[in-house]
């Protein structure tokens, strides 16, 4: 649909586990820049375990790992906010940041944009502690972008947030995405949230893990709560469902 | 509620010293059995000079042993951090030296460090007491970081050095400041258990004025001494609480006081 310059390729990655587990086995995944790819699969079949291995986390015993443009800054965010409890929003958006040695106050001055990006202006001096979960998210994908990454690895961000937060954190994500000209990896279990928010999702079958689908979307940009309610909507999602059923069938 | 905390403990001291004082003159209990209160704080008056020199020089061996404590308990635990060959090497004799009584081990030092030095001998022996809850609470603390924390750092490159500054210590600095309250009372008794093995060499410490005062009968001043080291006991405890409120109440759970 789109011919994006590519950003990464994965060739016949294969990873398994000291112990014998097999998690996944030899995919192979392209992925353009821009693009906002669900990973989407059912509990264990391998989803972060790839997402680790582009973040590079993680070695696959199988398979190379390219990046064609060379390998680009990344953001990853986790499941769990992962702050540091000791360290104020602020702080904790500026880790990346000192960690690359940038001169602290523009350190400061970019983490504390990034957290009026995510709607926290105001709460740069809030300990994590005194932040509620849909907040402590926002300060944890602030962090991710604070470095001006290119490509954002997500695993299940939003998972344990209620439905609305979880809603209001989708928009705000895909507004991230279109101002920024983000290429996303988003790893999620549910069809609902990766047929809202993706240009193309595919579905991983479970042990070992491989690619059962590949479904190109419609390009998210301007996608609300109208999309969600609208029967365009409700036909992605039935697509996204079947895939996802099939691919689970298919296990041996 | 606060001050009820307070009024309780304090009147029941009170209730406790009235009593005693009654008890010793009704029963007129001889001084060198059981002294009265009012005994014991006469001798404390008459014998202040040589209960503060006493105070000063056991105290001087505990901060300096607790402080020797601190600095290579954190040392071996950033070293334990940084390598398990370290690590497999010495934590069981560190274990052996903090399972060892120091009583049984005072006789040796003294001799090593030879009878002119026993102040010597006392640090070594506090030291050796006060030193292993710091090391394994450290040790303990700095391997407790989140394993996704780590992930991140990673991600950016972060150096080992960075990993140890930026997020193994400061998740350990709740384990240490926990170990210290725990050595801080170590490095008091330490120090008395020594003076008891090994004597207090020409400055007499409190550990050897409760051992003298013994001998010579003058069960008054072994109170009054004892009364010294609960005080000192005490203030360190707080002295070491108040410093882990400081440090933490900001952002550990451990310090928060919920709104209801
Ligand atoms: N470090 C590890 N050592 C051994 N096995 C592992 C390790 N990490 C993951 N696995 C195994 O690999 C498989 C895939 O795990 P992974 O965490 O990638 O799944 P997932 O799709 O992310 O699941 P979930 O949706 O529950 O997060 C699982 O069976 C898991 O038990
Ligand atoms: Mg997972």
């Amino acid at each position: 649909m789109d011919h994006k310059r590519p950003i990464l390729q994965l060739s016949h990655i294969g990873k398994t586990f000291e112990g014998g587990l097999k998690a996944i086995a030899d995919l192979s995944l392209g992925i353009g820049e821009g693009e906002f790819v669900s990973l989407l699969g059912p509990s264990g079949c391998g989803k972060s375990t790839v997402l680790r291995m582009v973040a590079g986390l993680l070695q696959p015993t199988a398979g190379i790992v390219e990046w064609p443009g060379g390998r680009p800054e990344l953001g990853f965010v986790f499941q769990e906010p992962t702050l540091m409890p000791w360290a104020d929003a602020l702080a904790n958006v500026r880790l990346p940041l000192q960690l690359e040695h940038v001169r602290r106050d523009e350190a400061d001055a970019r983490a504390a944009q990034a957290l009026a990006r995510v709607g926290l202006a105001g709460f740069e001096r809030a300990y994590p502690r005194a932040l509620s979960g849909g907040m402590k998210m926002r300060v944890s994908i602030a962090r991710a972008v604070a470095a001006n990454p290119k490509l954002l690895l997500m695993d299940e961000p939003f998972a344990a947030l209620d439905e609305l937060t979880r809603q209001a954190l989708n928009d705000d994500l895909l507004k991230l995405w279109a101002e920024d000209g983000l290429t996303v990896i988003f790893v999620t279990h549910s069809v609902f949230e990766s047929t809202y928010l993706s240009s193309r999702i595919v579905v991983l079958t479970p042990r070992p893990g491989a690619i059962g689908a590949d479904i190109a979307m419609p390009p998210p940009h301007g996608r609300d709560r109208g999309y969600r309610l609208s029967p365009e909507f409700a036909d992605n999602a039935r697509k996204v469902s079947d895939a996802l059923r099939a691919a689970m069938e298919r296990r041996p | 509620m606060n001050t009820l905390r307070l009024i309780v403990p304090v009147a029941l001291g009170i209730a406790v010293i009235v009593a005693w004082e009654f008890l010793v003159r009704h029963f007129g209990v001889p001084k060198f059995v059981l002294p009265a209160p009012s005994l014991i704080a006469a001798d404390f008056v008459q014998e202040f000079p040589k209960l503060m020199a006493a105070t000063w020089t056991t105290l001087r061996i505990v901060a300096l042993a607790f402080a020797l404590a601190l600095v290579s308990g954190v040392a071996g635990a950033v070293l334990f951090s940084q390598s398990r060959i370290a690590e497999l090497a010495f934590y069981p004799y560190a274990v052996i030296l903090q399972v060892t009584p120091v009583v049984a081990i005072a006789p040796l030092i003294v001799l090593w460090v030879g009878y002119d030095h026993v102040e010597r001998a006392l640090l070594i022996l506090a030291w050796i007491v006060a030193f292993f809850p710091i090391l394994s609470g450290t040790t303990l603390g700095l391997k407790s970081a989140d394993f996704n924390l780590i992930d991140l750092f990673r991600l950016y490159g972060a150096s080992r050095w960075q990993i140890l500054w930026r997020l193994r210590l400061p998740t350990a600095l709740p384990y240490l400041l926990n170990a210290m309250k725990i050595s801080g009372g170590l490095s008091l008794i330490g120090v008395i258990v020594a003076e008891f093995a090994a004597g207090t060499g020409s400055d007499t410490g409190l550990g050897w004025t409760i051992i003298e005062s013994g001998n010579r009968l003058h069960i008054a001043t072994m109170f009054a001494a004892l009364a010294i080291l609960s005080v000192l006991g005490i203030a360190i405890f707080f002295l070491l609480t108040g410093l882990e409120w400081l440090l933490l109440h900001r952002w550990h759970e451990s310090a928060v006081t919920r709104e209801r």
